[in-house]
């Protein structure tokens, strides 16, 4: 029986998508069967940034309304064929064309195949945010280090736990090593310290992640790559492994010759 | 400059640290809010203690939060109509 884990944030542009492509990529390269849903009917994104919206025929809608079966909907990885599928999101409905028991029936079926089912919430806290919940094990909440995402992080961390999924795992993207020494950013023990959740993991903004969107390719399998290899650590956690946070504070070049050094160390 | 040295040598406060004073007074009144029913089983609560000790007028009472520069109070106004004798 797998896991059904729903990506949520609140309040939007603060990496859901980004983050759910690179987590089921990550487990999708350690060996685990990964299923990936995009629930934001209506604002589809995360087939393209995995590179896979050529290949759309049959959608969520479709696969809940029955014009087409389960399997014929799920999308396969370029790089990873069958162990890393996507579920697209309808992109001419509204968003309540979906009802919650329809979701948690879906994730009952999808379960049965996959190690992992990752769910990419829609930003806000109506209808779209209640199906992307409904069939949900656990929850990760995305923010970036900044006012408004911490505030709309807090009201989803109490909207999860109203809804019994509780101790949701806060993951930090896009922080700037730079600002955070000038003290000009809020970090890991700042948000620890407001939010008291625990937290996943803290993906450092780097350019590495555009480049890679603009191909459609995750960067976590990039092994050069800084928030690549902060993915890899949070796909560890995930697995149950204890991996320290990675030393935002060090200087890039110093990574590399670390890198170098060690003949890419883990 | 004089903020670029102090920066410099560390004894700096960043703009982070007013970003989570503002943070600390919204999520109050955000979480405060999220769960009304909280509030209102406090102020249930606090009139059952204080009636132990002083007839208040229970309509009157108003329990909020108010925002400091760097804390949170919670304030109760709590209109007492009599003292009650000692038994």
């Amino acid at each position: 029986m797998g896991k059904v884990i729903v990506i949520t944030s609140g309040k939007g542009g603060v990496g859901k998508t980004t983050t759910t492509a690179n987590l089921g990529t990550g487990l999708a390269a350690t060996g685990q069967r990964v299923c990936l849903v995009d629930t934001d009917i209506g604002l589809r994104n995360l087939d393209v940034v995995m590179g896979l919206e050529n290949r759309i025929v049959y959608d969520l809608l479709d696969v809940v309304e029955g014009n087409c079966r389960l399997r014929q909907a799920l999308i396969k990885d370029k790089h990873f064929g069958d162990s890393l599928v996507l579920l697209p999101a309808a992109q001419t409905r509204e968003k309540d064309a979906v009802k919650p028991e329809q979701m948690r029936e879906l994730m009952a079926q999808l379960r049965e195949d996959y190690d992992f089912v990752i769910l990419d919430s829609p930003a806000g806290i109506e209808h779209g945010f209640k199906n992307a919940i409904a069939g949900a094990d656990t929850a990760i909440v995305v923010t970036t280090p900044e006012i408004s995402a911490v505030r709309d992080a807090d009201r989803i961390i109490g909207l999860l736990e109203a809804a019994e999924l509780y101790d949701p795992q806060l993951i930090i993207n896009r922080v700037r090593p730079d600002m955070v020494r000038k003290g000009d950013m809020m970090d890991i023990d700042d948000i620890d310290d407001i939010l008291a959740i625990s937290i996943l993991g803290v993906i450092p903004d780097d350019q590495d992640i555009i480049v890679s969107t603009n191909r459609g390719e995750t960067v976590v399998t990039d092994k050069k790559s800084r928030p690549g290899q902060a993915y890899r650590n949070v796909v560890r956690r995930i697995l149950g492994e204890e991996v320290p946070f990675m030393n935002l504070q060090e200087r890039k070049v110093m990574h590399w010759f670390k890198k170098i050094l060690s003949g890419e160390a883990q | 400059m004089f903020e670029f040295i102090t920066r410099l040598f560390g004894g700096s406060e960043g703009s982070k640290n007013k970003a989570k004073e503002r943070l600390r007074l919204v999520l109050v009144h955000d979480r405060a809010s999220l769960s009304p029913g909280l509030v209102e089983a406090l102020e249930e609560e606090l009139i059952q203690v204080i009636s132990k000790y002083l007839e208040i007028d229970e309509e009157g009472l108003e329990v909020n939060f108010d925002e400091g520069d760097d804390s949170v109070a919670l304030i109760a106004n709590i209109p007492v109509k009599n003292v009650k004798r000692k038994m």
